[in-house]
């Protein structure tokens, strides 16, 4: 086989290339070989096209995506967008990282291995920042609950989170399960990774000091993954297409574990420079990234790069997505060290080249040059694309078809009826089938996890400081108004922390939308992030990073506008921590915040008439700070005994939720419309338990937030004044009766130990 | 008094060992299965994870490790061992105790909290219990259905060796419900659940995993 190299590339100008199979535009490819004054040899196009691919060069989204890096500077913010992940200041000296990250597309090819392999990549991200990864959380959609295809792709998309995670040792502490038929063609797996570390221990992802080693460690590198992020997560599926499964990478979460422990001892004997891990488009990003941000000059031997297929080209070694590797910057003083941590840990480590002076990265392979590149061209000057915008045709029309004509619940009956159908819909139903996957105690400091609305860490066991995490995005709101939704998904993790008595620090994002390419989509997508940027700045919110994740889209038929939205809040004493269950007998049930009769996109009108149309609940910001203000107030005064955030499903979700936690009911009076005081979803509510009513009030009036009282716990039925009396026998059973009915219930005589039965010893 | 907590490559649950260890009142000493030095320890936990990725079997490579070799030897002349999870994996492996953990029944992972009942409160890390006493810990595991040939769960049923097991469900198929199994001086037991996970009530169901690790510090003490 004879080498291209850049000799003979520079040699033979009109050797066909094929970029357009690789992903690359004509005038891309063109671009390419103007910045190199001749053709790419085939390493170089390789390299190219998958950097300049949308999912690593985010070429159609940076232009709306600065919105988030003009925000006004945080004080919390220790690192910023554009690193692996940001790094937020919350206090005591430590520092947590956190992001979250699509794997859509290789989940609906092979569901297990595409799951598995994001949280994988995640985790690797957050390593990479010098942190030790303390917890994952996961956000999954699917097409309806009952169609064939979820079934093959649901079951295995848990399986791999819970595989990967479980083995990893990392609690999963919460997320989301959503259906719609939007997702059927294209499931979203987005997984979050959460990080702690000491300020002074922020690593960044650059290589300088000439003369440095670039060390390769963790894995060997195979023939899986390669052109996962150009031809999987950058192009319409086609339903005609061969089949890509070649694509999706393998994932070894006990290579990952010995990498993460290696990695920290690494760290903790400081012994790199820098470091980057390698995920999509492998060795190619994992070198120019690391040269980019540093001085420039790169060099590497690609033959000492250790391979599990010794028949690999050299493109596809640059190109491959192997799993479990990082790259790191090493002085030639600590590379023994270095070596001799990875062997203690049994992790392969390979010097595979050295910073070099001068901006250019080369590569070699048997003795000859295949790439002679400037690398900040592969990494951060890729192409920008300021796509065509327009509104959705249709919206209007959306718009317009307002909830208020749906015929409403009249009877007791029939109110009783709707708040089944939605407490029993997929959406609303008890997630147990799926979170019982998922190890939620490893590592003994979990708070609090799912069902809760956020998932609460310990980080410090003296000072019992802690952090809360909370993701939320409801497509139905941002499908109706994708500026208005990303905000209302921004308040929802902002309330879903501050229900636990947190206070909201900082904002991560994975935006999942169609192709970038329908000007409708691209204005969904504009909309969404100004949106977003809009409520961070006026919530004083730091955006810490994000993902893009597009052409979610088969066919011409685009996902819901899905903008998912997580918030990380700080516990300075996690021990004030404020469950969202009903426990004792006796306490007063408040309702906080103002309810309107906002049903556009709500639970109810799309489980019980299957509508979609109107607009969402109006966006309040300045409600959703008071009652912030106001639940972490009451978390650390100790006056709630609980509090659930209100959100998909109204009053009528949070009732049942907070009754089933522990199995205590409740005696209540709704307002004079118990309609719309149950299925209503006006934002900056909670529900909250007192034994101490006028503390509550008392404080509710400093923070400006209106109460009203609902009634009082006890008893094993919900009882509400006009609607009637549910047993929660009943809920539980319709509640708990739906997933497994869907996918499978494996020895349904298999009991848990009921909530509320756990001894007190 | 002194407990060692062995990690192996793929242990997890190994800081949580280590952390019911010091609420329990003894100290942790972190022990490296590549090495044999057992640092003059008074008893060890095999903590829970996924040693060697569970790659062959559970617990089979964990098994052939350096220290396992040493605690093999040091269990047969009575020094008190607690294998959790993938630690009850590795014991029976390493034949110190009975039968195998397979593959849970219905082959999903599952992490719940478990009732559990304490058969035998004479061994060396269940004695702050009583026999009998009803326990909530969590579970979670995606091998550990515990099987033996028919003849071997009798004779184990026989001598009373079935030290916890399963009550108001079993959550992996284990033969007969067993959770945990003891040798036949009580000094090594091995079970699924995990008592380490607890052991404080911010973090856990309930604290009542604690008791063996107090029961432990008097079970050394009077030997």
């Amino acid at each position: 086989m004879t080498v291209d190299t850049v000799e003979l590339a520079a040699t033979t100008p009109d050797v066909e290339q094929p970029h357009a199979e690789l992903g690359l535009k004509s005038d891309e490819y063109a671009r390419i070989r103007d910045i190199l004054g001749r053709r790419p040899t085939t390493a170089e196009l390789a390299m190219y096209s998958v950097m300049w691919s949308e999912h690593c060069s985010y070429k159609s989204s940076k232009v709306h995506l600065r919105r988030f890096g003009d925000l006004p500077p945080s004080e919390h913010l220790l690192v910023g967008i554009g690193e692996n992940a940001g790094v937020v200041d919350v206090g005591d000296g430590y520092a947590v990282t956190f992001k979250v990250e699509s794997h859509n597309h290789p989940s609906y090819i092979e569901p297990y291995q595409g799951a598995a392999t994001g949280v994988g990549g995640i985790v690797r991200d957050i390593l990479t920042m010098g942190a030790r990864p303390v917890a994952v959380m996961d956000s999954l959609r699917f097409g309806r609950a009952d169609a064939p295809d979820t079934a093959r792709v649901l079951p295995g998309v848990v399986a791999g989170v819970g595989g990967y995670g479980n083995c990893l040792g990392l609690p999963n502490i919460g997320g989301e399960l959503l259906f719609d038929e939007c997702y059927a063609g294209n499931p979203l797996v987005n997984a979050l990774c959460v990080g702690v570390m000491r300020h002074e221990d922020v690593r960044l992802a650059r290589a300088e000091g000439v003369g440095n080693k670039v060390v390769l460690f963790g894995a060997r590198t195979g023939g899986d993954g390669i052109g996962g992020v150009s031809v999987l997560a950058s192009e319409t599926f086609d339903a005609e297409g061969p089949a890509k499964r070649p694509s999706v990478q393998v994932g070894d979460p006990f290579t990952e574990k010995l990498l993460i422990e290696a990695c920290l001892e690494i760290f903790g004997q400081d012994l790199v420079t820098g470091i980057q891990d390698l995920g999509g488009a492998g060795l190619s990003c994992a070198t120019s990234e690391l040269a980019s941000a540093g001085t420039g000059g790169m060099h590497v031997d690609l033959d000492r790069v250790p391979l599990r297929d010794s028949t690999l080209t050299p493109a596809e070694i640059l190109m491959s997505e192997s799993q479990e590797r990082m790259c790191a910057i090493v002085e030639p003083g600590k590379v023994d060290a270095f070596l001799a941590v990875c062997r203690k840990w049994d992790v392969l480590a390979t010097v595979i080249g050295e910073v070099t002076a001068g901006d250019r990265l080369t590569v070699d392979w048997h003795g000859e040059r295949i790439v002679d590149v400037p690398p900040r061209t592969v990494a951060h000057e890729g192409p920008v694309y300021e796509r065509p915008m327009r509104r959705p045709a249709d919206l209007d029309g959306l718009q317009a078809d307002d909830p208020a004509a749906l015929p409403r619940p009249a009877t007791p009956e029939e109110l009783t009826a709707h708040w089944l159908a939605v407490v029993a819909s997929p959406d609303g139903a008890d997630k147990t089938w799926v979170t019982e996957q998922y190890d939620r105690y490893v590592r003994g400091n979990t708070v609090l996890a799912q069902p809760d609305d956020a998932g609460v860490v310990r980080i410090d066991e003296d000072s019992h400081r802690g952090i809360a995490l909370a993701l939320d995005g409801n497509a139905r709101y941002a499908r109706l108004d994708p500026y208005a939704g990303a905000q209302l998904n921004l308040a929802e993790a902002y309330r879903n922390v501050a229900v636990t008595g947190a206070r909201p620090l900082a904002v991560t994002n994975c935006l999942n939308f169609g192709s970038p390419e329908e000007p409708e989509v691209m204005w969904q997508f504009a909309e969404a992030v100004r949106g977003l940027a809009d409520a961070c700045r006026d919530l004083g919110l730091p955006v810490t990073g994000g993902n893009v994740s597009l052409y979610n889209q088969t066919g011409d038929v685009a996902i819901n506008p899905t903008p998912v939205i997580g918030v990380l809040g700080v516990h300075d004493d996690v021990r004030d921590r404020v469950p969202t269950g009903w426990r004792a007998a006796g306490e007063t049930v408040l309702l906080l915040g103002e309810t309107r009769p906002e049903f556009g996109g709500s639970a109810w009108a799309s489980v019980v008439h299957g509508h979609l149309g109107g607009r969402p609940p109006a966006v309040d910001l300045a409600a959703e700070r008071a009652l912030g203000r106001l639940l972490g107030a009451l978390g650390r005064e100790g006056l709630v005994t609980s509090a659930h955030d209100l959100a998909d499903g109204g009053l009528a979700q949070a009732l049942a939720e907070s009754a089933l936690r522990y199995g205590t009911g409740a005696t209540l009076r709704l307002a004079a419309d118990p309609f719309t005081a149950l299925f209503s979803e006006s934002g900056a509510r909670a529900l909250v338990t007192t034994t101490d009513p006028e503390a509550v009030r008392t404080t509710a009036e400093w923070a400006g937030v209106a109460v009203t009282e609902l009634g009082t716990t006890g008893g094993d039925v919900l009882a509400v004044d006009g609607v009637g009396e549910l047993p929660l026998a009943e809920l539980r059973a319709v509640w708990t009766a739906t997933l497994p009915a869907l996918f499978g219930s494996p020895e349904a005589t298999v009991g848990a130990v009921p909530a509320g039965t756990v001894p007190t010893s | 008094m002194r407990i060692g907590v062995i990690t192996f490559p793929g242990s997890l649950d190994d800081v949580d060992a280590a952390r019911a260890v010091r609420l329990a009142g003894a100290e942790p000493v972190a022990l490296w299965h590549a090495e044999h030095d057992l640092k003059d320890v008074d008893a060890i936990v095999l903590p829970g994870g996924f040693s060697y990725g569970d790659y062959l079997r559970a617990g089979a490579i964990a098994a052939r490790a350096p220290m396992v070799q040493d605690v093999v030897d040091r269990a047969r002349k009575g020094m008190p061992v607690l294998g959790i999870c993938n630690g009850f994996q590795v014991l029976c492996e390493a034949g110190l105790l009975p039968g195998a953990l397979t593959r849970n029944s219905h082959l999903h992972f599952r992490n719940r909290d478990q009732r559990l009942r304490i058969e035998r409160a004479d061994t060396a890390w269940t004695s702050d219990y009583a026999t009998g006493q009803e326990i909530v810990v969590p579970v979670k595991n995606g091998e550990g259905r515990y099987v033996a040939s028919p003849a071997e769960l009798e004779r184990l049923e026989g001598e009373g060796r079935v030290a916890v097991r399963y009550v108001g469900g079993n959550p992996n198929g284990s033969l007969r419900d067993v959770a945990g199994v003891t040798g036949e001086d009580g000094r090594v037991v091995g079970l699924m659940p995990h008592p380490e996970h607890a052991v404080e009530d911010l973090t856990g169901p309930s604290t009542d995993g604690l008791g063996f690790f107090t029961s432990i510090l008097e079970a050394v003490v009077s030997a």
